[in-house]
């Protein structure tokens, strides 16, 4: 089975975000793998383990992401490929990233794409379900569990909080929600094989593709942070008072009750 | 420039989601004195649910009745929405960022090969030009976003834009669309319902959470009465998830869900920097927890400093006494 997962590098969860001359401030920021591609990551492993194949892991990005991709190979993938923009894009979008992977895609056989259900610094959520339209494949959005027979495909998907009995076939494009699976820490063994995997760099060029194709239709004119929290009222005295103090200040104080 | 817009409605168990009048709301900024045409798709009888679009501020609406939309499918919807769009060329879209439009709407802007605008919270027009706030990493940051070419295109955040006050006064045409629909590629075999009454926590106006000072999955009950008391719902940290307290659908924070509900109590939640993502641009925040040192306590706007079991019984007692004496 040739399956393919969708990677982003993306800032730490610990990070605290800073703003500087109207970017986000990124010097000395610590990056990961998306956690919810690394859901991805991990389910691609375990259905190839299951059912043969290859897994190839692609990220859109510059230099730097090729740290994010051996850690995905030192999990388990089979070989890695970075679309390497940073001579090329100043600026993208979803249009972007998505007109880049069709082409990547274009001549590819595929059975299976799993990507993250959104990505944890611009969380817009749309690369899978776009993707899965220019390649004229079905989608399953948020899978909490996948099971494949030949070609035939049930899973369970997050609705809110209620779950979906979906059944579909490949070949098909999924994107991974929390509670798919426990993603492994890469092993020492692993570390030492994924130096020698397979990492391709492409650009644009290669995709033959002109920056024209992939200009963005949105752009972003201003970052802000929200204003800063102040500490509220910490209340005193017995449960029972603070309790009443507390209701009484919803109420009048809040509004909210 | 005045704009036609549409917005595609949602409807829940019979009845239309809140987020639907939020997106007419957001419509009626972005035409700017436009025409904003609802779109409301579904199976069996959908006029009542039409009329109460117009009532809320749409100029008129289309209904598309389809046996094979009675359940969401993005296949079903999405050739639904895309037929009605070619249709009508409007030159705007809103939808409510839920499980249906985060799902649908990328893939209309693919095929419409247009941009769009994820999870917007607040949509104005400034100069002319139409500019989205978002929320990006969970909300530690925003930023301000425009459409550069063609179709403005977005999906807005639940509980954020206010909804237009209902007016039973205006009129608006409601007609029914035939679609057809074919080759659905995804079959919905089953729905297991997990959410307690149907409140989604990203539209939920109060939120009762837990995290790991909640102990085990009883621990979670008093949590769940006082939910109830105040009509909201419960989530919880990570922490409570990966216990195993609970069900990961209720995790919030920046995996997981984000939440800006009217109110949020935090019951034995330390408030990690990744759990305070998902929840600190709530209106007013609550927090309960033995440790006085715990980090939530930064972000309360009220804090008791005590131990949940001892302080949550006695706040369900006190709003039910409230609710009498009102």
């Amino acid at each position: 089975m040739n399956i393919f997962v969708l990677l982003k590098r993306t800032f730490d969860t610990e990070e605290k975000i800073s703003v500087a001359n109207g970017k986000i401030e990124d010097d000395s920021a610590e990056y990961i793998i998306n956690p919810y591609d690394e859901y991805a990551v991990e389910e691609a492993i375990k259905i190839r383990d299951e059912h043969g194949g290859e897994v190839t892991v692609v990220t859109i990005g510059e230099e730097d992401a090729e740290k994010q991709l051996r850690t995905a190979l030192a999990m388990g993938a089979d070989q890695a490929v970075l679309i390497n923009t940073e001579d090329d894009l100043e600026e993208g979008d979803q249009f972007t990233t998505v007109k880049i992977l069709e082409a990547f895609f274009a001549d590819r056989d595929v059975d299976l794409i799993l990507g993250g259900n959104v990505a944890i610094d611009e969380a817009s959520g749309q690369v899978g379900p776009r993707l899965a339209e220019r390649l004229d494949m079905p989608c399953v959005t948020t899978i909490t569990k996948i099971e494949i027979d030949g070609t035939t495909v049930t899973i369970d998907r997050d609705v809110e909080g209620d779950v979906e009995k979906v059944e579909t076939s490949l070949p098909l494009l999924v994107t991974c929600q929390q509670g798919l699976n426990e993603p492994r820490y890469p092993s020492l063994p692993g570390i030492m094989k994924a130096k020698k995997k397979p990492l391709e760099e492409l650009e644009l060029d290669d995709l033959d593709l002109e920056e024209d194709d992939v200009e963005p239709k949105t752009k972003t004119t201003e970052i802000f942070l929200p204003p800063e929290k102040q500490a509220g009222k910490v209340l005193e005295g017995e449960t029972a008072d603070q309790v009443k103090e507390l209701v009484s200040l919803l109420k009048t104080e809040a509004k909210v009750l | 420039m005045s704009k036609k817009v549409l917005v595609i409605g949602e409807a829940r168990e019979g009845s239309l989601r809140n987020v639907t009048f939020e997106a007419i709301a957001a419509g009626n900024i972005v035409s700017d004195g436009g025409e904003v045409v609802g779109v409301l798709c579904g199976a069996g009888d959908l006029s009542s649910m039409a009329q109460e679009m117009v009532y809320y501020g749409a100029s008129r609406v289309i209904t598309v009745a389809n046996e094979e939309l009675k359940t969401y499918t993005s296949d079903g919807y999405g050739q639904a929405i895309y037929q009605v769009i070619k249709d009508e060329s409007p030159e705007g879209i809103i939808m409510g960022h839920t499980a249906i439009g985060k799902d649908v709407t990328p893939k209309l802007a693919s095929r419409l090969e247009s941009g769009l605008v994820s999870d917007a919270t607040e949509v104005v027009v400034e100069d002319g030009n139409i500019v989205f706030t978002r929320p990006i990493y969970s909300g530690k940051a925003f930023e301000k976003k425009e459409i550069t070419d063609g179709l403005v295109f977005a999906t807005i955040r639940p509980n954020n834009i206010p909804a237009l006050t209902r007016d039973d006064s205006l009129a608006g045409e409601v007609t029914e669309k035939e679609v057809e629909i074919t080759n659905i590629r995804t079959i919905i075999k089953d729905v297991i319902k997990k959410s307690s009454e149907g409140v989604d926590l990203s539209e939920a106006k109060v939120i009762v959470a837990g995290g790991r000072g909640v102990k085990s999955s009883e621990g979670f009950e008093p949590l769940q009465e006082l939910a109830d008391t105040l009509n909201g719902t419960v989530g919880a940290s990570r922490g409570a998830c990966d216990a195993g307290y609970c069900d990961y659908s209720l995790q919030i924070g920046q995996t997981g869900k984000v939440v800006t509900p009217d109110l949020y109590i935090a019951c034995g939640i330390s408030g990690a920097i990744q759990h305070l993502a998902g929840m600190s641009n709530s209106k007013v925040i609550v927090a309960i927890n033995k440790d006085p040192e715990a980090n939530i306590f930064n972000v309360a706007d009220y804090g008791i400093v005590g131990d949940l079991f001892d302080v949550v019984p006695k706040l369900i007692e006190e709003v039910k006494q409230m609710k009498v004496n009102a």
